[in-house]
């Protein structure tokens, strides 16, 4: 069986269908790119699998379990976990706090615990200390664990979004667009950074993207969507050569 | 020596050791004055409003500057601990009659109901956000209000009894009236002293720079921050919201109470909008999310118009020239600069030490 599978998914705002008819599977382990025109809906789907928007038809499922009508945070508890395509950062707070954020449902202690500072908080911080740093040692971003999140240049936000997201322990994370914004140099980085990340954190990882070159370097797999349905899918080499992908990318 | 240094290095350890610092000080100068009867009666009537103040702001501050929404009704949880407040110290009167214990379980009864209070009003107000959140609170803090300004509150041997209209409302023989509708309470022994106040702003602080430097504090900052991405990492938006907020209820109500029991007489209309807007002002000349800046803030303004008094008609003016330039100055270039900086500085440096990790 499948880890996440996606049945018949749509949505309508209003008039508008935004996604129908999606169908997606994905196995454990996958690296799975999902790919589009601008408007195509894949941030729709994110939105979907997350639980911020609440499919009109169709089912989703993750180990079997069925995520439709769940809240947000339930699915994240779950395991999902993802990234945002405009930076979404807690940027009041330092970079090593985001991910100690991220450890919320990971490392926990009770309010009473939180108020008096007794009990197991000195424990369950040092821990929730030592795994944020190890995490962000893993993004080469231990330098930088006492600045405030918003002053830190945008591809480290980048990495500090996917950090937060991992620390969550999830088994399926979503990357909204990672490589957006970023140079050739920054993207290469970024591709063995989710190699990496899928190898040692073995998580599944489904991942929206422009940049062909990351997609057609890492992705096992790719959903191609357009208007909101299913073009094709199939390998990189498969789905790229497909001339109706050309088209819907470049036009007639 | 070595551990407080690093521990006040740390924007956490600093802020909380500065928070702790002014406090004492302050309380320990006081009391040096008082002893050498430096004080005058002016200032020494003061003293418990401005500790009632200064938890007031720290409370205030949770919501607004922690939580990041705008409430305009706190003095209404202010009433509620107030006026539960007395209402427990009045029958505690005889079982304990130990002073400062009195006060001490007046203070806790006065922080249960305001937390209840906070429980049953931010249900419905916290599911809006900004403006509308704003105007809510608003209107519960008047609706507080106006129930205390009809609500009757007697004991006789029976117990206590309750009740909103003046009219049927009787006592048995020898009963004792605490609120009495409009005219609220009087006669109520005075047992709030500085030093309780002292004490109760210590508490309040430990308790919320704890709360600031813990789990639950970051869940509470992340909602703050970005809700949606709050969501993504497995936090209950609302439930962390609420319990803010009831958190921040209850310390406005053991404030209240602090606040009631320093009078022999309180009336409902004490708490009105102006004092939520009051205790608004603490926090924001203070700094949003500075509890040091909410408490010197908190203190100053309480003085401030005491000690104009004796310029007479001009002191309500010199009172608003002065906030003006002081918030002037919170939001000059002059300060946005000295940040400006500190933030530079850390991009710059973030970006050296990618470039030497690369």
């Amino acid at each position: 069986m499948a880890m996440l599978e996606v049945t018949s998914l749509g949505i309508s705002f209003g008039g508008l269908r935004a996604v129908d008819e999606l169908s997606m599977k994905i196995e454990k382990g996958g690296l799975v790119g999902l790919i589009g025109p601008n408007g195509a809906g894949k941030t729709t789907v994110f939105n979907m699998l997350t639980g911020v928007y609440r499919p009109t038809d169709g089912g989703i499922r993750l180990d079997g379990q069925n995520l439709i009508g769940k809240k947000p945070h339930e699915i994240c508890k779950l395991g999902v976990a993802r990234t945002f395509q405009n930076i979404r950062l807690f940027s009041g707070l330092t970079v090593l706090d985001n991910v100690k954020t991220g450890l919320h449902n990971e490392i926990s202690y009770t309010l009473a615990e939180s108020l008096l500072h007794l009990g197991s908080y000195r424990k369950k911080e040092r821990q929730m200390d030592e795994k944020a740093m190890e995490l962000l040692r893993v993004f080469d971003l231990e330098n930088v664990a006492g600045y405030q999140a918003a002053n830190l240049p945008y591809g480290k936000q980048r990495k500090l979004e996917i950090a937060r997201a991992l620390a969550t322990d999830p088994k399926l994370l979503l990357l909204d667009e990672p490589a957006a914004g970023m140079n050739p140099n920054e993207t290469g980085e970024l591709m063995e950074t989710i190699e990496l990340v899928r190898q040692r954190f073995g998580v599944t990882v489904l991942l929206i993207e422009h940049d062909m070159k990351l997609v057609s370097g890492i992705c096992e797999y790719l959903y191609v969507l357009n208007f909101g349905r299913l073009l094709a899918e199939g390998t990189p080499g498969e789905v790229l050569s497909n001339p109706e992908v050309v088209t819907a990318y470049l036009g007639e | 020596m070595q551990k407080l240094k690093k521990y006040a290095a740390s924007k956490a350890g600093r802020d909380t050791l500065i928070s702790f610092g002014i406090v004492i000080i302050a309380f320990a100068v006081m009391q040096v004055l008082r002893s050498f009867g430096m004080v005058s009666s002016l200032l020494e009537s003061l003293l418990v409003p401005i500790c009632a103040y200064v938890v007031m702001a720290v409370s205030l501050n949770l919501t607004v500057g922690i939580l990041g929404e705008l409430s305009l009704g706190h003095a209404g949880f202010m009433s509620v601990g107030a006026f539960s407040g007395i209402v427990a110290a009045t029958c505690l009167n005889d079982l304990v009659p130990f002073a400062p214990l009195r006060l001490a379980l007046a203070i806790v009864v006065g922080g249960i109901c305001a937390a209840i209070a906070g429980v049953i009003i931010g249900v419905p107000v916290l599911r809006l956000k900004g403006d509308y959140l704003a105007i809510v609170t608003l209107a519960f803090g008047e609706i507080i209000k106006n129930i205390v300004n009809v609500l009757y509150i007697g004991l006789d041997s029976a117990g206590l009894h309750f009740g909103l209209l003046q009219q049927g409302f009787t006592l048995e023989e020898g009963g004792e009236m605490i609120i009495n509708g409009p005219m609220g309470v009087s006669g109520v022994s005075r047992i709030s002293t500085f030093t309780s106040g002292f004490v109760l702003v210590l508490i309040t602080l430990f308790l919320v720079l704890n709360l600031i430097n813990s789990r639950s504090g970051r869940a509470i900052m992340a909602v703050r921050d970005n809700k949606i991405a709050a969501d993504s990492i497995g936090i209950s938006t609302t439930s962390y919201k609420l319990m803010a907020f009831v958190i921040s209820a209850a310390f406005a109500g053991m404030a209240g109470t602090l606040y009631g029991l320093n009078y022999t007489t309180v009336t409902a209309t004490k708490f009105d909008f102006n004092t939520s807007i009051l205790i608004l002002v603490f926090v924001v000349l203070g700094g949003l999310g500075n509890i040091w800046g909410s408490i010197i803030a908190a203190a100053l303004l309480t003085v401030l118009p005491e000690v104009l008094r004796e310029v007479g008609d001009f002191r309500m003016l010199i009172y608003a020239i002065l906030l003006i330039v002081m918030m002037l100055f919170n939001n000059s270039s002059l300060k946005a600069r000295i940040l400006e900086k500190r933030g530079m500085k850390q991009m710059e440096k973030a970006e050296r030490s990618g470039k030497e990790g690369a």
